[in-house]
């Protein structure tokens, strides 16, 4: 009954998206208000009946009710309810239709807010929204069904299908087979999640892009009305990469947070142009200029979006012939490669109409370096692009699969990344318009003599790795000037009005929150790049096999095999949990239990290591194997991180900028209107 | 279908676990000192069939464990450690390696990038120059305020424009 509740509301939603996109085309075409309004309410009855449908299926996985394929195919009965609950996006059907949801929440959203000011790019943004959600639905009805059920022939044999097949009767497996066990964790429960709101909140601004082109208002309005939807899906990814990357850390149990794995470079890639795009709106904000080039970012990243959905659901990862035998991949392919030429046919329709304003005046200018920017996050795109489909191109021409790992990623992208942390200590320095290397000098020059002090500590202290010293040297000219662009505007404000300093910093991150939120960020940035300095260049690991009361060494750390216990715990799981007393330079420091669960359900072991967690490095202890008739020995694997902590610290830093600069304005939105170019001109020349 | 790639790769490993268990005993006698360090060193930079993207040194599953025994012995043995890579991808396949060797199509992994980044630069550099061009602004202007250090209240001022701006 709830399945077919289920099911039935997935496919009103189909039909209601199909006649809103008709309705608003032909309301906007024909010039009738009343279909326009038709169309919106269509839109706005998308999110509960999405709602009904995700609803159902929540109860049905809490419910234990294996009679459906898919819940039987992602819970047990062994699984907490808060796991069913997450169960949702933990396969494939449950995840289209969990992102189908989202889609429809934040179409709803904007349908919702502002009806009457932006009553010329609404309808379009509906037809936009409404295109890739019944994309979406069509997937779900007619290859990914998530309310399917199990079906007993006569003849005997078990078959999935929506209705009763004859003579058939329905068949109940007696208990499912379970999550994942490496989905089991929170880092996982809220990733997921996180990635899909980025995704799909991505939408938003690409919608008004092409509102935009459709109706000729080609000038920086849709990007001012956009902004903190972008701001929003933005944060959304970068937190949904950063979880993914802690939840890797803590899981995967290899000792790292990134492994370039297609997977994660399928979400990675939309966030590239997201960043680029962030930056270079700024751009046609202030001067009127990129205004084609910011057209081509959004709609990289739309497609982007899409791809890496049809990535990571399609099975071409696996395989070519994975990507031709499963349905959805066409279907997606098809849908990118539509979405994409139909968006570029409109770019090119307008092209005329997107002239910039103004021109660009100095190689030294911010609008120059933002474009080099631009040009290293595309660098990065194109060796991530390259690196997850140059696989595929092989099977098709070869026939024979070559595996692209992290020493290509990690070599092409080094020097590009560097770049990008060079841009941030220099671009915040240069103005608007017009900068000489002069100028910036004059600007740079304490920052630049304080980081080469830094420089010149570390190198005291006995660092000797080269590519880490350019790196501390980065991070340390970033964090000057950053540190300085705040000192500089606090002190102007401080000798203008008499303010203290503090209040004066508060008052000016306050008054421009996307400036000094952006600047927040990129201290978030740095501090990154320290953890991933320590871990990438100065990483240490060994493996041995040691008896009880043995010890192995690595570094100053030592680590002694107390005992290992084996015991089945309550959720259905045998758990092997060694305790270890680690000792570094000779003194007991801490206990560690690192442990191997094994998960009866799914027949799946996870392995779960014990770490000791301090600013100065990370002690990461693995259990990798143990002799099982008697306790005599195990062998461990053991990891040294050095700094890695500041790179959960400054993801923490990162998203609370980003929630700075994306907060909502007090008065609900700025002022709009359209500033002649004239006046803008004007005004640019002003600073 | 995967199942079946799975068990298809079963037999070879099955075959190999075989060779492995009765050369391990006398691989330890032959070289008693290849540590699980070393294993891991060479494991690192390779990739099984079947765990997609895990490099063996961290696959937990047990036709990697089976790999891994495998570099033992042969390491034992006295392979170098080229010399076990290459035994692997006769066997398996380049897909084994982290990256793809350098031959034939597999230099447009290599090429594509750079050379789509130089033409990146390329268009950069050619618009600039045709923006500076077509602006009429004299270069000059731009170096107006350059002499001097600017007055306090100049960076205030520019600082506050650029803030109303983005009211």
């Amino acid at each position: 009954m709830l399945a077919n509740i289920g099911f039935g509301a997935l496919l009103i939603t189909a039909i209601l998206s199909a006649y809103g996109i008709f309705a608003a085309v032909y309301g906007v075409i024909q010039k009738r208000a009343r279909w326009v309004d038709s169309a919106r309410n269509a839109m706005l009855l998308t999110f509960p009946l999405l709602t009904l449908a995700a609803v159902s299926l929540i109860i049905l996985l809490v419910d234990n009710r294996f009679e459906i394929q898919y819940v039987a195919s992602v819970t047990s009965r062994s699984m907490p309810t808060y796991l069913k609950i997450t169960a949702l996006w933990g396969g494939q059907q449950g995840s289209l239709l969990f992102w189908a949801w989202l889609m429809s929440a934040f179409t709803t959203a904007v349908t919702l807010r502002k009806w009457d000011r932006d009553r010329e790019f609404l309808p379009w943004v509906i037809v936009v929204g409404l295109i890739t959600l019944l994309f979406f639905l069509l997937l779900i009805l007619l290859y990914e069904n998530p309310f399917m059920k199990y079906w007993a022939l006569p003849g005997g044999g078990i078959v999935g299908a929506l209705f009763r097949p004859a003579g058939a009767t329905l068949f109940t497996p007696a208990d499912g087979s379970g999550l994942n066990p490496l989905l089991r964790h929170p880092g996982m429960i809220i990733h997921p999640p996180l990635l899909y709101l980025g995704f799909v909140a991505f939408v938003i601004p690409f919608s008004f892009a092409i509102a935009a082109l459709i109706t000729g208002r080609t000038d920086d309005r849709w990007i001012r009305l956009t902004r903190r939807w972008t701001l929003w899906a933005w944060l959304f990814l970068s937190l949904g990469l950063i979880l993914g990357g802690r939840w890797a850390y803590d899981v995967l149990g290899w000792g790292g947070y990134w492994g370039w794995d297609p997977v994660e470079i399928a979400a990675f890639m939309p966030w590239l142009t997201g960043t680029a795009f962030l930056h270079s709106v700024m751009i046609q904000e202030k001067r009127g200029m990129l205004k084609h080039w910011n057209m081509v970012l959004i709609i990289l990243t739309y497609a982007l979006v899409i791809f890496g959905t049809f990535l990571t659901r399609s099975g071409v990862l696996s395989s070519v012939h994975a990507f031709a035998q499963s349905a959805i991949g066409p279907a997606f392919f098809g849908f990118i490669a539509l979405t994409f030429i139909a968006s570029l046919v409109l770019l090119a329709w307008r092209w005329s109409s997107l002239k910039a304003e103004t021109q660009m005046t100095s190689m030294f200018s911010r609008e120059a370096l933002f474009l080099l920017n631009n040009l290293l996050f595309i660098g990065i795109l194109i060796v991530c692009f390259w690196g997850v489909i140059f696989p595929l191109i092989s099977e098709l021409a070869t026939g024979q699969k070559v595996t692209v790992g992290p020493p290509f990623y990690e070599r092409a992208t080094a020097p590009l990344f560097s770049g990008l942390l060079l841009l941030m200590g220099i671009a915040p320095l240069a103005a608007w318009r017009h900068s000489t290397v002069k100028t910036l000098g004059r600007a740079a020059w304490k920052p630049l003599v304080l980081s080469v002090l830094v420089v010149a500590g570390i190198f005291a202290l006995g660092v000797r790795h080269w590519a880490a010293l350019v790196g501390f040297w980065l991070v340390a000219f970033v964090t000057g000037v950053t540190l300085y662009e705040f000192y500089r505007g606090a002190m102007a404000r401080h000798r203008k009005s008499g303010e203290n300093l503090a209040l004066a910093v508060v008052r000016l991150a306050g008054r421009n929150r996307r400036r000094y939120g952006g600047y927040i960020i990129h201290l978030g940035v740095v501090l990154m790049a320290i953890g991933i300095i320590g871990i990438e260049m100065f990483q240490q690991e060994t493996q041995g096999t040691i008896p009880q009361g043995g010890e192995l060494a690595l570094g100053e750390y030592t680590i002694r095999y107390d005992r290992l216990d084996i015991f089945d715990a309550v959720d259905n799981r045998n758990v092997a949990r060694a305790t270890l007393s680690v000792f570094k330079n000779g003194e007991y420091v801490t206990e560690l239990h690192p442990r191997r669960d094994f998960f009866y359900d799914s027949q799946q072991p996870m392995t779960i290591p014990g770490i000791r967690s301090t600013m100065e490095d990370d002690f990461y202890v693995l259990l990798v194997d143990w002799l099982p008739v008697s306790t005599a020995g195990a062998t461990f694997k053991v990891y040294h991180n050095p700094l890695v902590n500041w790179l959960w610290l400054g993801g923490f830093v990162f998203i609370l900028g980003t929630f700075l600069a994306a907060w909502p304005e007090k008065e609900t939105e700025p002022v709009l209107r359209t500033v002649p170019a004239q006046a803008r001109r004007l005004q640019a020349y002003g600073d | 279908m995967r199942g079946l790639i799975r068990s298809f790769w079963l037999i070879p490993l099955v075959i190999l676990v075989v060779l492995a268990v009765s050369g391990v005993a006398r691989a330890q006698e032959a070289n008693p000192t290849v540590t699980d360090d070393d294993v891991n060193r060479i494991a690192k930079g390779l990739y099984c069939p079947v765990c997609e993207n895990i490099p063996l040194d961290v696959c937990g599953t047990q036709a990697c464990q089976q790999w891994r025994d495998l570099i033992r012995e042969k390491l034992g043995e006295g392979w170098s450690d080229e010399q076990i890579k290459t035994y692997f991808v006769n066997q398996y396949g380049d897909r084994v390696l982290a990256e793809p060797p350098r031959r034939g199509i597999n230099w447009l992994v290599y090429l594509v990038p750079p050379l789509a980044f130089l033409l990146g630069i390329f268009i950069l550099v050619k618009a600039l120059r045709s923006w500076k061009a077509g602006s009429g602004v004299p270069e000059a202007e731009g170096t107006a305020d350059a002499p001097g250090q600017p007055p306090a209240d100049e960076y205030i001022k520019r600082l506050e424009e650029e803030l109303r701006r983005n009211q």
